[in-house]
């Protein structure tokens, strides 16, 4: 085990697996010369060269679309934007193209293309560039959503979406790239649409994923010391969605609060919920809480920023709640 | 080319006129349902376009795809069960009109959001260069697409990395019901190439010799490193954008003097004229075709319907 960063174990990922496959290689706005602009390709560009790492226009349409059709014709492109802000510019290409090619044709079309991309908010970068769509994406059957919270998830996981043959949209934390855990030595895959209990526990169950795994395991902390013993549940991937150790720890607990960074209306609480309630109703003993983003378009004054993303101490207020 | 080769393109415009048709009469009676965009009237454009391909060629197309297909060698009974939404067609049924493709022949569909597909052309272009295959990606749009965001990027990023890329803009001259000169800055649609400093020119879409020939010329000069060229073909839709289109946008006259520049028509007197075939040889070449699109229909009408669980099949390629 290597105690790495985030960083490190994206970079890691890609790095071994362009060495292991000479069909996967990286497109995208600065990844090559720049060296990426959150540095997870630095220094592939001089390693791999610029037929494999391929510095693109700033046009996400053609990011993505040309990854789809590369990914076409039996190479494996990992396409990156630089955030997920701008996968709105390629939204056609996620959602109606890439999501819907293999059934819509039959089966005929196979796509193995992961888009790498970066989300959450936190760094005062106002409302355009802050966002949590998460959700959005996970709505399209098609598409693959996977968002890891560790660094040993993120290269496991990573490894695998660029080993499948599907679409798949992997959305990194920006401000999770510094975060430091241990990570197996080796080469080692994690499985997409298996969700993962990160802390046991017997009173409540959190269910999380990405950055508010972080958070809601600050609150766990706290609360462990009031006695209270939390269950954190990661759903890693988003779709598909594992309920399984979901449902299973619910029924443990009776009681759960869902912790989101994106907006509450229709997001991943509400669907999380909704199953648990659909799935686990006989177990329910109070009503299921959930923490989310304060429905505003983010601000960019840092108290008013923070006031609108989901705190350790509203977590902690809901597991109260719940108790 | 040989008396084979001429005959062979007459053919394929033959068939895809009368499998045109015979869906219109389809989808009248209820058969076909969704959209339904007729080639009618622009065969000459894809039959001499794709005529002088190699199999390693890519061809990719936006919805008014029917055609395309049968030129790309896909036989006519596999798309008339497409339209009629059969597990035989082309996308086991589950495509419909604008979505029909064939792998093994080299056809990448059938596109149906206007121009997301050029982007995705350049990445088959890429796939090939990054491979270090010989193949041109065609890539067929109409003029409309030209007015859209994906026309750019994906024109810009091709010439950028010189992608083999034979972009063809097939301008029937209206976008749905709105003419070029309502929609695009410059009426002559190869001129937004120049701004890609990429090469360019517009050939005659009525004439399948011409287009024919332009196309043999280009896919070399792409295939020994030219990087990327539009075409523009100049044609004209003899039907109505989709059917139940009212047509209010364009005169009967027009209308009527491009049908009597019908390109079928065209290359039918200039094989007699050529001296390449008599009358009789193409009325009897006539009469096979209506008979092989009957056998189509008849196979696409007792084909079967999808199976209920194919619904939930073919979502995601891994298990």
């Amino acid at each position: 085990m290597a105690r790495i960063t985030m960083r490190e174990a994206i970079s890691q990922a890609l790095w071994e697996e362009m060495e292991r496959d000479p069909n996967v290689f990286i497109l995208g706005e600065e990844v090559g010369v720049w060296g990426g602009t959150y540095a997870v390709t630095k220094g592939f560009y001089d390693h791999f060269g610029p037929e494999r790492v391929k510095d693109t226009p700033i046009a996400e349409a053609a990011i993505i679309g040309g990854a789809i059709g590369a990914a076409l014709t039996g190479l494996r492109p990992v396409a990156e934007l630089m955030t997920i802000n701008f996968a709105f510019s390629a939204f056609d290409h996620i959602v109606n193209e890439a999501a819907k090619l293999h059934y819509m044709f039959g089966g005929q079309f196979v796509l193995p293309m992961v888009i790498r991309t970066v989300g959450g908010g936190g760094r005062q970068l106002g409302a355009t560039h802050s966002q949590t769509p998460d959700a959005i994406f996970a709505h399209f059957p098609g598409l693959k959503v996977v968002a890891p919270g560790t660094p040993e998830d993120a290269k496991g996981l990573l490894k695998s979406a660029i080993r499948s043959n599907d679409p798949i949209l992997f959305i990194e934390h920006a401000t999770l790239y510094q975060v430091r855990g241990e990570v197996p030595d080796g080469d080692y895959t994690t499985p997409i649409g298996v969700s993962k209990v990160q802390r046991p526990g017997k009173d409540v169950t959190i269910v999380t994923y990405s950055k508010m795994l972080e958070i809601s395991t600050k609150a766990a902390e706290q609360l462990a010391k009031e006695g209270i013993e939390v269950e954190i549940v990661d759903l890693r991937s988003l779709r598909p969605l594992d309920m399984g150790p979901v449902l299973e720890s619910f029924k443990k607990t009776n009681r759960a609060v869902v912790v989101e960074e994106g907006w509450r209306s229709y997001g991943v609480g509400s669907e999380v919920v909704s199953r648990i309630y659909e799935e686990a109703f006989d177990f329910v003993d109070a009503p299921i809480q959930r923490v989310a983003q304060k429905e505003v378009p983010l601000p960019y004054n840092r108290n008013l920023e923070q006031m609108a993303l989901p705190q350790v101490e509203d977590v902690i207020r809901a597991v109260k709640e719940v108790l | 080319m040989e008396k084979e080769e001429y005959l062979d393109l007459y053919h394929q415009m033959v068939t895809i006129r009368l499998v045109e048709e015979e869906a219109a009469q389809l989808y009248q009676q209820g058969k076909i349902g969704g959209f339904l965009h007729l080639y009618i009237g622009q065969e000459a454009v894809s039959t001499g376009l794709i005529g002088p391909r190699q199999p390693q060629d890519r061809v990719i197309t936006a919805y008014r795809d029917h055609g395309v297909a049968i030129n790309c060698g896909i036989e006519p009974k596999y798309v008339m069960a497409e339209l009629l939404g059969k597990a035989t067609g082309t996308s086991k049924g589950k495509g419909g009109s604008m979505h029909m493709a064939d792998v093994e022949k080299n056809f990448w569909g059938g596109h149906a959001v206007v121009g997301a597909h050029l982007p995705i052309a350049a990445g088959l272009a890429l796939g090939d260069q990054y491979s270090g295959k010989d193949g041109v990606t065609i890539c067929m749009f109409g003029d409309g697409a030209t007015n859209i965001g994906y026309f750019h990027e994906a024109l810009n990023l091709s010439k950028v990395w010189n992608l083999p890329v034979l972009w063809v803009c097939e301008n029937n001259q209206y976008g749905m019901g709105t003419s070029v000169d309502r929609a695009s800055a410059v009426s002559e649609i190869r001129q937004k190439a120049e701004g890609y400093g990429m090469p360019n020119s517009r050939v005659d879409g009525m004439d399948v010799l011409a287009v024919y020939e332009a196309s043999e010329e280009i896919l070399a000069k792409i295939r020994k490193g030219g990087g990327p060229y539009l075409l523009e073909a100049m044609t004209y839709r003899f039907r109505g954008h989709s059917m139940g289109d009212p047509e209010r946008y364009r005169k009967a006259e027009e209308i009527k003097r491009w049908q009597e520049n019908d390109p079928i028509g065209i290359y039918r007197a200039k094989l007699i004229e050529m001296g390449v075939a008599t009358d009789a040889e193409l009325d009897a070449l006539d009469q096979q075709v209506e008979q092989e699109v009957a056998e189509a229909t008849q196979f696409a009408e007792t084909s079967p319907e999808p199976e209920p669980s194919a619904l939930f099949e073919d979502i995601y390629a891994d298990a």
